[in-house]
């Protein structure tokens, strides 16, 4: 683990009864975990949880001294068949996933679990990465739920209540044997907020206790005729006993006058911005004491259908507020109502967005057109509201419009991944333009400016996999990347594989940065760092040439950009049949900075030799045309305008974050671009021979340098 | 302290609870400490007894793209926490720190910068986006526009270059906009609880209150916007009143023959750095050669009553004629990385202590094509003639060479090339840009008579051509198509406004993709 040292937020975890957890949502998550006597833990890396991932992995003391079992789990399937431990056994346990894209790949061994039902509590905590800053595709975990019939928790943005709904959550997964889904969404995930804790808790039936006495029950197992019992057993007595113990331990929550024309059903997860909202329009102060009846549920799976008709009763209309689409929970309500032959009219979907995130401006104005619809007097004097359309409309923020540039994520300073992709654009400028399946990670960057590499994305690991379709013989090959990250996630079997077996002509290129980066630098197999918990130091290579690939080439430096033009161009055009496979190795920038960087600055401190590398541009070389920044889009590669009347335009530049990586002066020298790239060495603590040496040359070069100095004309103005 | 600007409630308030809570947005690039700074300002709100709550989404954000934190805060009441909201709301936020001054203008784009309400505090240094540094030519976003918009958005400004005051204080922009923050009255803690705040954080606290307190003191004294000192433009040569004289006497000569052309002084200027950069570039000799082919083009411009333009025409050419004749040849790049000047900048530039050693080592990759060049013109023309041989020679020079410019053996051969310049002269490349700055002239000659203006674009096309290599020739084909265009467009009325939009976008346009439409555009017409 290079990325960072999580030793502060680790002592978060040992907090006793009655002392105050101040940090962020997704570490109250973690504690409330240990609080609630979990027997093991598991998950796939992915924000917003990596955090609680990357806690645990830091934390090994702590679980050990409660006998908690941590792995970071191969991938979500994985993760959720871990989950299996509960079926049989009073065992709690947790896993955690990025979701919709961990849930998919989850969904086969959640079924499963779901269909045989648990003895122990089971959780899932669900990153439900939706709405602005997301990184995936806009759907809901929602419809996973209702699917398997697992219970959906909601909690409101509050440590208190997340923490609370852990405990709870465990509790109603025994209860009814149904393992239970907590879905916190991204800013949730990373809000600073404090609760008080209590002490953690080890549990009374170990997985040791399991080991020794194993027990099984055939009824448990999904196959005939057990599976069809599990439908049965569902409707009959989960269900029901999980409506009993959601009402009985009032999981939901009102707020405000149990009367009113009108009231609010809300997302547990949508409170915050509800009562922000109707502060906004007057019917609420700061500290949610609202005028306006709220039924906010923290289980929005199941529906509860007695409370849901109990707020409607005597109600006008209803709103119904659901970020997402499709609207279930509208359907649902609608339902109960319709069945129930209740005359409260729903709203939800009509007033407010059908997709997107429900910021407080927009459920400012869906509350409003739907107090303006059904009760227009509650509203009082009407104070105005938030408003910043008159700012936008004035001629000079309408200017800034087409200002102010866009900002894309890109890859970092030094990153190994970008002479991959000079390389390949450099290449597909000899050999023509190729078809590029792109996958998941930091390499999909390359699909925006400056390189604008790659069409398609299927999913984390199936970049080798979405190229099956094009294994043609002769003409152009597909290409295929696909990161370390992606590979054992299960692109090992799904892409190499299955390109060996089906003979597929095409190149497969594997991004070995030695982490799982883009999630925040974990370890996996092929990590090259000692790791005293799992087991690294698996070469790719090793793996590849297991499951029958012949052709694989190493380039274990990426940044020799010359080296990596030249296997592409051979994995393109060789006769040899079968996959193509390229493994390109370098460490991630950015852990290697964090590792080394306290390193040499102790070895300088130290007074040890060291040699400094960073890249420079000879400003009166450069004539400014920023073709190697095309090829780049370093961020330590800028421009800088000089001070010279006779120059338009502004030369390139690079800073003081270069990390001397290489990659500007190998593209420029590889892509035959310009000579004004450089690379200074800075020797610290010299030897007594680089001093003499340094003398010597300089002494010599000095003496030529003054000889033609004296015979140039100056042509400094006084 | 809270606002007072309430929330009138349809029910009789009960006290401070009808306030909202102070709300502060963070806009920042990804490794900008946006999220340190998030920290302190939670934590300053938490010390003093106040409930805060701040979220972010960093994901993607992270690697370099933009993101924004937002915190909310205000104190409990009656022991009931405040309920707080998860994003900032356009028209409701009290306070927006900017991280840089395109995010500065991102944020007022977003809505969250309104006069009613907002103290935005930004630090006014560039982080360049992509964008702007991959533009062929000038593609850098204009500031100004950001400041006008400033002005007519926010209620109150602090607007200062936090990067640049860090960076001279040991510190990180962090520290400064915590300063800025304090500084603004904002928020209503006293001086001595930030203090307390960077002090908990335990690392770097010396250079990090140095900075905020310097940080502090600027956002009190002075509030309006500064001009952003970096990235812009430089002004077109404003007269300085004196004109410059040479420190050498050998240039005297060349000077007075300058002066004796009895231009403005704008235009006197620009010659005399024409003439500089030539006569740098080769030797006084052909410092003359340049004035002759100037004193040329003013005649040109006398002719076609020039003087009632300010003598634009002989001020391009002025500054083209030189860019033109001072070509990047291999003799040229040697001899500037062998001057002494050069290291000089470098180890300033990097920070080169006493007792640490630099070297460098060049990327450089020359072809034959570079090398024959340099060659006199009929040698170079034989070899060129001979395929086979000349392919053969180039297999062996064509490749990627790593030269270690303060080793001797490097040294010398860097110094002898750069000493060519008497073969110079005779070469090959030299009789090519000859011919080429021939016809261009011709062009520029004939583009005047029809209109003086065409005559200044087609001066002013000199600027496509740069880089080396391949580079060098895209830039040449750019500046041939364009002028060939403008030649087609003979005797329209708005030839000048079409010439000077083929010259834009031939600049802009890094594969020539747009230009290329664009000249379909106008042979459809012409």
């Amino acid at each position: 683990m290079a990325e960072r040292s999580f030793a502060k937020e680790v002592e978060h975890l040992r907090l006793g009864d009655g002392e105050t957890f101040k940090g962020e949502a997704i570490l109250a998550i973690t504690k409330g975990l240990l609080q609630a006597g979990v027997s093991y833990v598991g998950g796939y890396q992915g924000s917003p949880i990596s955090h609680l991932m990357d806690v645990l992995s830091d934390a090994k003391d702590i679980l050990d001294e409660l006998g908690v079992n941590f792995q970071s789990s191969a991938n979500e399937a994985t993760a959720a068949a871990m989950l299996s431990a509960s079926v049989m056994y009073p065992l709690r346990g947790a896993v955690a996933w990025k979701s919709t894209v961990g849930t998919n790949v989850a969904s086969d061994a959640l079924a499963n679990l779901a269909s045989g039902g648990v003895t122990g509590g089971a959780m899932v905590i669900i990153g439900e990465d939706y709405g602005e800053g997301s990184s995936i595709m806009q759907e809901r975990t929602h419809a996973f739920a209702m699917k398997s019939q697992m219970w959906l928790l909601d909690p409101r943005p509050d440590h208190g209540c997340i923490v609370d709904l852990i405990e709870k959550g465990f509790q109603l997964s025994e209860a009814s044997n149904t393992p239970v889904m907590l879905e916190v969404r991204v800013r949730t995930c990373h809000m600073h907020g404090s609760f008080v804790a209590k002490d953690n808790v080890r549990p009374e039936f170990t997985l040791r206790d399991a080991l020794e006495t194993p027990t099984r029950d055939l009824d448990r197992i999904v196959l005939p005729p057990a599976a069809y019992q599990h439908e049965q057993e569902k409707i009959l007595r989960r269900l029901p006993a999980a409506i009993d113990f959601v009402r009985e331990n009032r999981l939901n929550e009102w707020f405000g006058p149990r009367e009113g024309k009108v009231g609010i059903v809300l997302q547990g997860g949508m409170y915050n911005n509800v009562i922000r909202a109707l502060q906004h329009l007057g019917l609420s102060d700061a500290y949610g004491r609202t005028q306006v009846p709220l039924y906010v549920m923290n289980v929005t799976y199941p529906v509860i259908d007695s409370e849901i008709a109990a707020f409607a009763a005597g109600k006008d209309a209803i709103l119904m507020v659901e970020e997402g689409q499709p609207e279930y929970l509208e359907q649902a309500v609608n339902t109960i109502l319709k069945r129930k032959d209740a005359p409260t009219r729903v709203h939800g979907k009509d007033v407010l967005p059908m997709g997107g995130d429900y910021s407080v401006q927009a459920l400012m104005e869906g509350i409003n057109a739907f107090l303006d619809q059904n009760h227009p007097h509650l509203r009082g004097n009407r104070p105005p509201l938030p408003d910043a359309r008159p700012v936008l409309a004035l001629p000079e923020v309408e200017r800034l419009k087409s200002v102010v540039p866009s900002r894309p994520p890109g890859l970092c300073t030094g990153c190994p991944e970008r002479p991959i992709f000079a390389a390949m654009k450099m290449v597909q400028q000899d050999l023509g333009e190729h078809h590029v399946s792109a996958d998941i990670g930091c390499h999909l960057f390359s699909i925006l400016p400056p390189f604008n590499i790659g069409t398609t994305t299927m999913g984390f690991g199936l970049g080798a996999a979405s190229s099956a379709a094009f294994s043609q013989k002769g003409g152009k090959r597909s290409i295929a990347v696909m990161g370390d990250g992606g590979f054992w996630h299960n692109g090992l079997t799904s892409g190499i594989g299955n390109a060996v077996f089906n003979k597929h002509d095409g190149v497969f290129l594997i991004v070995d940065n030695y982490y799982s980066s883009a999630t925040g630098g974990q370890d996996i197999l092929s990590s090259r760092a000692p790791n005293r918990n799992r087991k690294t130091n698996n070469p790719i290579i090793k793996a590849v040439e297991g499951v029958g690939a012949t052709w694989v080439r190493e380039v274990d430096r990426t940044y020799d950009v010359g080296r990596m033009k030249e296997v592409l161009t051979e994995a393109l055009t060789t006769p040899e049949e079968g996959p193509k496979i390229i493994i390109a190795s370098s460490e991630c920038m950015l852990n290697k900075q964090r590792r080394v960087k306290p390193q040499i600055a102790k070895a300088i401190k130290g007074g040890q030799r060291v040699v400094k590398e960073r890249f420079g541009v000879d400003e009166d070389v450069c004539t400014g045309d920023h073709a190697c920044i095309r090829l780049s889009g370093c961020p330590s590669l800028s421009v800088k305008q000089l001070d010279d009347p006779l120059r338009d335009d502004p030369v390139a530049a690079i800073d003081n974050s270069c990390v001397g990586c290489g990659n500007c002066g190998e593209v420029s020298e590889a892509a035959v671009l310009c000579p004004s790239f450089y690379r200074a060495d800075v020797i610290h603590n010299p030897t007594w021979w680089d001093r003499t040496k340094s003398r010597v040359t300089m002494a010599v070069i000095g003496l030529l340098q003054a000889y033609r100095a004296r015979r140039r004309i100056s042509v400094e103005f006084a | 302290m809270l606002r007072d600007e309430t929330v009138r409630l349809a029910i009789a308030p009960a006290g401070e609870a009808t306030e909202r809570p102070i709300s502060i947005a963070i806009v920042a690039m990804g490794g900008q400490g946006g999220g340190v700074l998030t920290g302190w300002v939670v934590r300053l709100a938490e010390d003093a007894g106040w409930v805060a709550q701040s979220t972010s989404v960093p994901g993607v954000a992270q690697r370099t793209g933009a993101t924004i934190y937002y915190v909310e805060m205000m104190p409990a009441q009656d022991g009931l926490k405040p309920i707080l909201a998860q994003m900032p709301t356009p028209g409701d936020v009290d306070i927006v720190i900017a991280s840089e001054f395109m995010e500065a203008g991102r944020s007022i784009l977003r809505g969250i910068v309104t006069p009613e309400r907002t103290t935005l505090i930004a630090s006014d240094h560039r982080a360049l986006a992509i964008s702007e540094k991959s533009a062929p030519g000038l593609g850098i976003a204009d500031s100004s526009a950001v400041n006008d918009a400033t002005g007519v958005t926010a209620r109150r400004l602090v607007v200062f270059d936090m990067d640049a005051l860090a960076t001279a204080n040991g510190s990180v922009i962090s520290a400064a906009m915590f300063g800025a923050l304090a500084g603004s009255g904002a928020l209503p803690f006293p001086r001595e609880a930030y203090h307390a705040v960077i002090s908990a954080e335990g690392k770097g606290v010396a250079a990090s209150l140095r900075t905020f307190d310097a940080a502090f003191d600027r956002a009190q004294g002075r509030e309006e916007p500064q001009v952003p000192a970096v990235a812009e433009k430089p002004a077109e040569m404003a007269p300085t009143g004196r004109m410059p004289r040479f420190a050498d006497a050998r240039m005297e000569g060349l000077a007075r023959r300058v002066e004796a052309m009895g231009l403005p002084q704008r235009v006197t200027e620009m010659a005399l750095h024409g003439l500089a950069k030539v006569v740098d570039f080769q030797d006084v000799a052909y410092g003359a050669e340049y004035l002759a082919r100037l004193q040329g083009l003013l005649e040109l411009d006398r002719s076609l009553k020039g003087a009632g333009r300010d003598h634009e025409l002989t001020f391009q050419a002025a500054k083209y004629l030189a860019n033109a004749m001072v070509y990047d040849d291999i003799v040229r790049v040697a001899d500037l990385k062998t001057r002494a000047q050069r290291r000089k900048r470098i180890a300033g530039e990097i920070g080169v202590g006493e007792d640490q050693i630099l070297q460098t080592t060049e990327y450089m990759h020359p072809r034959l094509e570079e090398l024959a060049g340099i060659l006199p013109a009929r040698l170079a023309r034989w070899l060129q003639s001979k395929a086979g041989f000349y392919g053969w020679l180039d297999r062996r020079i064509d490749k990627g060479r790593r030269v270690r410019t303060y080793s001797i053996g490097w040294f010398v051969v860097l110094y002898v090339v750069g000493g060519l310049r008497g073969w110079r002269r005779a070469s090959l490349r030299h009789q090519t840009e000859t011919a080429h700055i021939a016809d261009w002239l011709v062009r520029v000659s004939e583009a005047a008579h029809k209109d003086y203006e065409l005559g200044v674009e087609v001066l002013k096309c000199r600027r496509l051509i740069k880089g080396y290599s391949d580079t060098h020739d895209r830039g040449k084909s750019k500046f041939t198509r364009v002028l060939d265009t403008i030649g087609k467009l003979n005797g329209r009325e708005d030839a000048v406004q079409w010439a000077r939009r083929l010259r834009e976008t031939a600049i802009r346009d890094g594969e020539g993709r747009d230009l290329d439409g664009l000249i379909r555009t106008i042979g459809s017409f012409s």
